[in-house]
């Protein structure tokens, strides 16, 4: 069978706090992360993604207390992005227990950054965080520090580098649709997904089921992150799940 | 502790990652598992898991310059206990070609290599091979792993697998594309297997259990 689509709960962590925000501004305070990793956990999520959104801004990381709390009770991979800058920052992350590091700004700053790791410690345990910005028809430039920072790359051009250089995943975020639950950036995740050889994991906007349905089936994309609909209870993984499965969407079965 | 486990599991940190989700798991288990640094440790270790996310010839190199190498195949030999993860059952085997050749523990008969190398040219989809994907049987082999791994779904990521040569070795295996690549392998009392157990959920840990019942 072809891979699994994968349901991922992304988290955004500022300092010890679930937080979410639109347009990845306007922070809200959501509640205690690992209590949620814990939700999800139990309610079937297939992965968990802890994004701490100042951890790269101030030059630090408050994430590891978290993932350490976090593997106790979460028996499903954890990708951990923030504030990630050399080799030496990724072992601290996976030594908590971790299974990926994600990656923006460092890498934009420093691409071999992406090799280094993979070399180090396989392609696997690296994705490639893309912030996205439509600048233009079927046109995105690649941001970092949430948003605020521009690059000038184009994110094309810049995802079939990471791929070159063994990346194993994208983790692919519009600017534009994040915390607006008004669907993904349906054209960037397909134009992206369909240019590299590697998982794109789409992420930002989703608001209902039939978001995750069309960017699945439409721009192909090999995982969702969700956010919001998730930490405010709009939607439930199993009622996801099993939407998807009536779609004829290959998922996890859980019995 | 629960009962069961007379002995300590010493799970091996020879610095390429994920040591305290294996022990977490194997606390779930009812286990009591230990770190072990040095290959002195491994001498005095009866069963011994090998974890890894990582690149093979990293993984070699760091093993040779801990002087693991040779204590972990006298314990192997010795039929004590071993459990490989991810990287840790590739290492079982006699050889990789991921970054050059690289010779492996020689445990078990067969070579590592890439998914990228059976994915016939007029195909399409995604390398690595991330996800859950769910163990087919070995209908050949009568052991206690028969009738329970069928259709249970476990977490892989990984762009090599071990190919085995001999089918006797492979418990169960998984089909990502068409791609038949084994899952969990065994030797007398090694085994291998190339998901993340301590990562798959319920169903995972329930597996991670019967490895260290053995």
């Amino acid at each position: 069978m072809s891979s699994n689509i994968r349901l991922i709960s992304r988290l955004d962590i500022k300092g010890s706090y679930l937080i979410k925000g639109i347009h990845l501004e306007g922070l809200k305070k959501v509640g205690n992360p690992n209590e949620f990793a814990k939700k999800y956990y139990k309610d079937g999520i297939d992965e968990i993604l802890y994004m701490d959104i100042v951890a790269s801004l101030y030059g630090r990381n408050n994430l590891q207390e978290i993932i350490k709390e976090t593997v106790k009770d979460v028996y499903v991979p954890i990708t951990v992005g923030g504030g990630i800058k050399s080799v030496d920052d990724a072992r601290e992350i996976l030594k908590c227990g971790a299974e990926k590091v994600a990656i923006n700004t460092a890498a934009t700053k420093n691409p071999e950054l992406i090799k280094q790791i993979s070399k180090r410690f396989g392609s696997q345990s690296i994705v490639i965080s893309i912030e996205a910005k439509k600048i233009g028809e079927n046109k995105w430039e690649v941001y970092t520090e949430n948003g605020r920072e521009k690059t000038g790359l184009d994110v094309l051009e810049w995802a079939e580098k990471v791929d070159k250089l063994n990346a194993g995943e994208i983790l692919l975020t519009s600017i534009d649709q994040e915390g607006t639950l008004k669907g993904f950036d349906y054209d960037l995740i397909k134009t992206v997904s369909e240019n590299v050889s590697i998982p794109v994991i789409a992420s930002g906007g989703m608001g209902n089921i039939d978001h995750a349905t069309s960017v699945i089936k439409d721009s192909k994309a090999d995982a969702i992150a969700i956010a919001n609909v998730l930490h405010y209870g709009k939607i439930s993984i199993s009622m996801l799940r099993n939407k998807l499965i009536d779609e004829n969407i290959n998922v996890r079965r859980l019995y | 502790m629960s009962g069961g486990y007379i002995n300590k599991i010493s799970v091996i940190d020879y610095g390429i990652g994920n040591i305290s989700n294996v022990l977490a798991a194997i606390d779930y288990c009812g286990a009591e598992g230990q770190v072990i640094t040095n290959y002195k440790e491994i001498e005095s270790s009866d069963y011994i898991v090998l974890p890894g996310v990582g690149a093979f010839k990293y993984a070699i190199e760091q093993l040779r310059n801990k002087h693991m190498l040779e204590p972990i195949k006298k314990h192997i030999i010795n039929e004590k206990p071993f459990l490989g993860i991810c990287l840790g059952m590739q290492l079982m085997l006699n050889k990789s070609y991921e970054f050059g050749e690289i010779d492996g523990l020689g445990i078990i008969d067969g070579e590592v290599i890439s998914i990228e190398s059976q994915k016939p040219s007029n195909t399409i989809f995604k390398i690595p091979h991330i996800g859950w994907n769910k163990l087919i049987e070995n209908k050949d082999l009568n052991n206690i792993y028969s009738n329970l791994l069928d259709d249970k779904y476990m977490y892989f990521v990984h762009s090599y697998y071990a190919n085995c040569k001999d089918s006797n070795n492979v418990i169960a295996s998984v089909d990502y594309n068409k791609i038949i690549m084994p899952a969990i392998i065994q030797h007398k009392y090694s085994y291998g297997c190339q998901f993340h157990p301590e990562k798959s959920g319920p169903e995972g840990l329930s597996i991670m259990k019967r490895f260290l019942d053995e």
